[in-house]
């Protein structure tokens, strides 16, 4: 039996991803899901093992967090995880069979951003107003 | 069914099977990846909304007594394991796709698996240390 070249996983140098946003949202799913697991996990570890070590270590990781740098990776954080969540909720909707067509896939595409904008906002409103 | 030179009675899906990236497991991985997605989506929001913006700024005894409620462990324990199980599944779907040497591919997908297992744990012994510690 002939062997062939099997075909390669999704592609990132065929396409012109800077004049369509489909392949754009595709590719960061995977860049988000990539940064929560490698990255995310680490503040999340850093977190609760600050606060299983004692008063010293948390107070220590509560003013790193609570710090302007500290702010600004958890609102980098916040909007990765909501766009790794709203997007993967629109891969739900196409696994369910629905808007698997070109029109679906951009009707979906602009929900999401706008659902990751409104999400991120109001958690920054949230927890603003808990924290100030 | 089949057509071109070499005729065969293997239904498609037998050609198919085992010929993609993953060569083995791809269903069941593909299904258990998406009950932990939707898991993850009410557990993400309770982490943020509850976990972090509820203990922004607190002091050690309060973020202790918060994690010493049975409901609040409960749901930090099920976000820490559905988050680390998801994301090494995830994880290693990239690698199978992404890094065709096979020998590389075997390491790293072992490495992501340890570091879930092991980010995972600790971050769980975490919680119990905090809930049971006093």
């Amino acid at each position: 039996m002939p062997t062939r070249e099997r075909p390669l996983s999704p592609h990132l140098q065929v396409y012109k991803l800077h004049t369509k946003i489909a392949p754009v949202l595709s590719i960061s799913h995977r860049i988000t899901g990539m940064l929560m697991f490698v990255i995310g996990t680490l503040f999340v570890v850093y977190w609760l093992g600050a606060a299983a070590y004692g008063p010293e270590s948390f107070a220590s990781a509560q003013a790193v967090f609570g710090s302007p740098l500290g702010y600004l990776v958890l609102f980098g954080w916040t909007v990765v995880l909501m766009y790794h969540l709203c997007n993967g909720i629109r891969h739900l909707v196409w696994d369910a069979g629905h808007q698997v067509s070109i029109a679906g896939v951009r009707l979906t595409g602009m929900v999401m951003l706008a659902a990751v904008a409104a999400l991120t906002a109001l958690i920054w409103i949230v927890g603003l107003a808990v924290a100030l | 069914m089949s057509s071109g030179k070499s005729p065969t009675m293997r239904s498609a899906l037998g050609v198919a099977r085992g010929r993609g990236s993953a060569k083995t497991g791809a269903a069941d991985h593909w299904f258990a990846e998406r009950i932990g997605g939707i898991a993850l989506v009410p557990l993400a929001l309770w982490f943020v909304f509850g976990a972090v913006i509820g203990n922004a700024g607190v002091d050690h005894a309060t973020f202790q007594a918060w994690m010493a409620q049975p409901l609040n462990a409960t749901l930090m324990i099920l976000f820490i394991v559905a988050a680390f199980h998801h994301g090494a599944l995830g994880a290693i779907v990239v690698q199978e796709d992404y890094i065709h040497a096979p020998a590389v591919k075997h390491v790293t997908v072992l490495l992501t698996k340890l570091f879930a297992i092991a980010g995972g744990l600790f971050c769980t012994i975490c919680v119990l240390t905090l809930a049971f510690g006093g």
